[in-house]
């Protein structure tokens, strides 16, 4: 596909908080140092396996083979436990969180200050090797083997929850303190953070979870964001897919946006100080679009569905936030469009018409988006064509007055064909090839009705021109796409901006390798 | 518990909001008076208040509960929603 990737690496932030923060390793060993050698259980009563095992437990601590029995959601439990030794309160769950417990009950034994064995669950073979002491004479009467349950440190949002009460953080953001009679969501439109909508507000919590959607490092660089150049981090992204709306599983997608949005091919800086109208338009592929629900179908570009909505949304953030691009600063758009707030879809891939990704060399299966720099749609109303020999005629007919009906060349377009108009196409026998090259021959413009004066209107491309045949778009410059719901005889043109090396080219990225 | 937000932006700017410009007259203004809790700092303002109120202008009085630190973020918030201009005295 051509693009410049950036050479991982991380950040080193200016504003990098100096204060000491403890890693989640140093939680871990001084929590090992305060339970000291031995064996150590940690259960929860909501667990019928730790109700089973707690006879057993209670045995084993008035024998001192179990030095401490660590109960997450409720002190006096076992009681079995409590009536010979003492229960150690964990519902704060710090030391579960620090061993990283995922099952309860679950034992862990610790020697000359480390940990050398663990077991989780009920099985008595397990145990009795991991206490070095046959359990089956005692307890041969339960059970052989009982799965555990969830460990409470991993109930949902837990995780994040402990991270930033433990204060065991990788986020490396400046933190912004808000007054406790401040509103929230007025404090972030004060500071100027957002669109003109209200904003999710990005707490550590709430960024943490979020950075749980991608396998990538917080501090590593995805790109340079203009119009600003500020080096931009996973981080980053996050805090802003946050604000967006964005759910943790969205957020590869935001980050290939990103990716893309800042290559020199695509020209971000361009798009964002033209005045033109356009914006960034993400045309989403592959199984990624079903696994995060995106919409391909009915009312594919309006309001609706969350992912569309957001992820949009989280690169414009991004480009305003990281980049300081801000209308009225280095946005020049005399009008824009509503689509800058955000403007993101799949495509239907189901009726076997090819992708728009495969189009543009990325395998058949492979999660991709393409950016494109484009300006609101518009409407092709065809209700009569029942071939395509008709219909590729109202598709070209509609697309020569991209930008104008004078200007070739220079804009690209994106064609989304509905399910109504493909079913005349694939009727026909017409594959995306043959609809593309139809339309290139069907817009070959004469010179003379483009030239400037002609038809009495100065628009145009220079006189000398005049007997010429000049294409309206480039040979790559016609996307073709399949979305829209099923009933409607209408497909959308998705006008470009200026296209090529002055301006935007359109730009292709795999999605999984941020997944 | 305050309300911490992780900064969205590229962090080449202060977090704080800047400060707005001076006023041209105080007529019709609230001013607020600092008292940053340096030993007679209230002489000072009492003597400003006084020849302020003379002149018509309203004030208010603060004070931060130490000098050396900054002021918390919920005092600097009163008195951004109860004064148009305020006035911090430094004195020993």
């Amino acid at each position: 596909m051509g693009i410049e990737r950036l050479q991982p690496g991380t950040v080193q932030h200016p504003n990098e908080r100096k204060c000491s923060v403890p890693t989640l390793a140093e939680l871990r060993a001084v929590t090992i140092n305060e339970l000291g050698d031995g064996i150590h259980a940690f259960v929860k009563r909501d667990c019928a396996t730790c109700l089973l095992v707690a006879p057993v437990l209670a045995s084993l601590v008035h024998a001192s083979v179990v030095q401490t029995v660590h109960s997450q959601d409720d002190v006096g439990f076992p009681e079995e436990v409590a009536s010979v030794g003492t229960v150690t309160d964990d519902t704060s769950l710090r030391r579960s969180f620090a061993l990283d417990i995922e099952t309860v009950p679950t034992l862990v034994r610790i020697a000359n200050g480390e940990e050398v064995g663990r077991t989780f669950g009920w099985s008595i073979a397990e145990w009795s090797s991991l206490l070095q002491r046959d359990l089956v004479a005692e307890f041969g009467a339960l059970p052989a083997w009982r799965p555990g349950c969830g460990s409470k440190n991993l109930d949902i949002g837990m995780p994040e929850k402990l991270a930033v009460t433990l204060g065991v953080t990788s986020v490396k953001s400046r933190r912004v303190e808000l007054a406790s009679a401040e509103d929230e969501h007025e404090a972030m439109y004060a500071r100027g953070w957002s669109d003109g909508l209200p904003l999710v507000p990005p707490t550590e919590e709430r960024v943490l979870r979020m950075l749980s959607g991608t396998s990538r490092r917080p501090d590593e660089l995805v790109a340079i964001v203009p119009p600003d150049l500020v080096d931009c981090t996973v981080e980053k992204v996050a805090i802003n897919a946050v604000m967006a709306g964005c759910k943790p599983e969205y957020l590869p997608v935001v980050l290939a946006a990103v990716e893309a949005a800042c290559t020199s091919a695509f020209n971000a800086h361009g798009l964002l100080a033209t005045t033109y109208f356009s914006g960034p338009v993400i045309v989403v592929n592959g199984q990624v679009a079903a696994d995060i629900g995106m919409n391909s179908g009915v009312n594919v570009f309006g309001q609706g569905n969350r992912a569309n909505a957001t992820i949009g949304r989280a690169l414009q953030l991004v480009i305003r936030n990281v980049g300081g691009g801000v209308p009225g600063g280095i946005d020049r758009a005399t009008f824009g469009n509503p689509g800058k707030i955000g403007f993101c879809f799949a495509e239907t891939e189901s009726a076997g018409w090819g992708t728009l990704a495969e189009d543009r060399g990325v395998a058949k299966g492979v999660s991709a988006l393409t950016l494109f720099a484009g300006e609101g749609p518009r409407g092709v109303v065809d209700q009569k064509s029942r071939t395509a020999e008709s219909l590729i005629r109202s598709f070209a007919v509609c697309l020569r007055s991209v930008a104008h009906p004078k200007l070739p060349v220079g804009f690209d377009a994106i064609l989304a064909i509905s399910p109504e108009h493909l079913r005349t196409f694939q009727a026909d026998g017409w594959d995306r090839a043959r609809v593309r090259d139809e339309l290139h021959a069907l817009l070959q413009l004469p010179g003379a009705e483009i030239i400037r004066g002609a038809g009495g209107i100065d628009e145009g491309v220079p006189e000398h021109l005049v007997n010429a045949t000049i294409p309206k778009f480039r040979p790559d410059g016609l996307l073709l796409t399949h979305c829209g719901g099923d009933a409607g005889m209408f497909s959308a043109i998705i006008g470009g901006w200026v296209n090529g090396v002055e301006g935007s080219q359109a730009t292709t990225v795999e999605i999984d390798p941020w997944r | 518990m305050p309300t911490l937000l992780l900064d969205p932006t590229g962090e080449r700017s202060v977090a704080e909001r800047t400060q707005n410009d001076r006023p041209s007259s105080l007529e019709g203004l609230t001013v607020g008076l600092l008292d940053i809790s340096k030993p007679r700092g209230n002489v000072f303002l009492d003597r400003l208040e006084s020849l302020l109120n003379e002149s018509g202008i309203a004030t208010k009085r603060y004070i931060k509960p130490t000098f050396t630190k900054p002021a918390p973020v919920d005092l600097r918030h009163e008195i951004a929603r109860e004064c148009q201009a305020v006035i911090e005295a430094l004195a020993d």
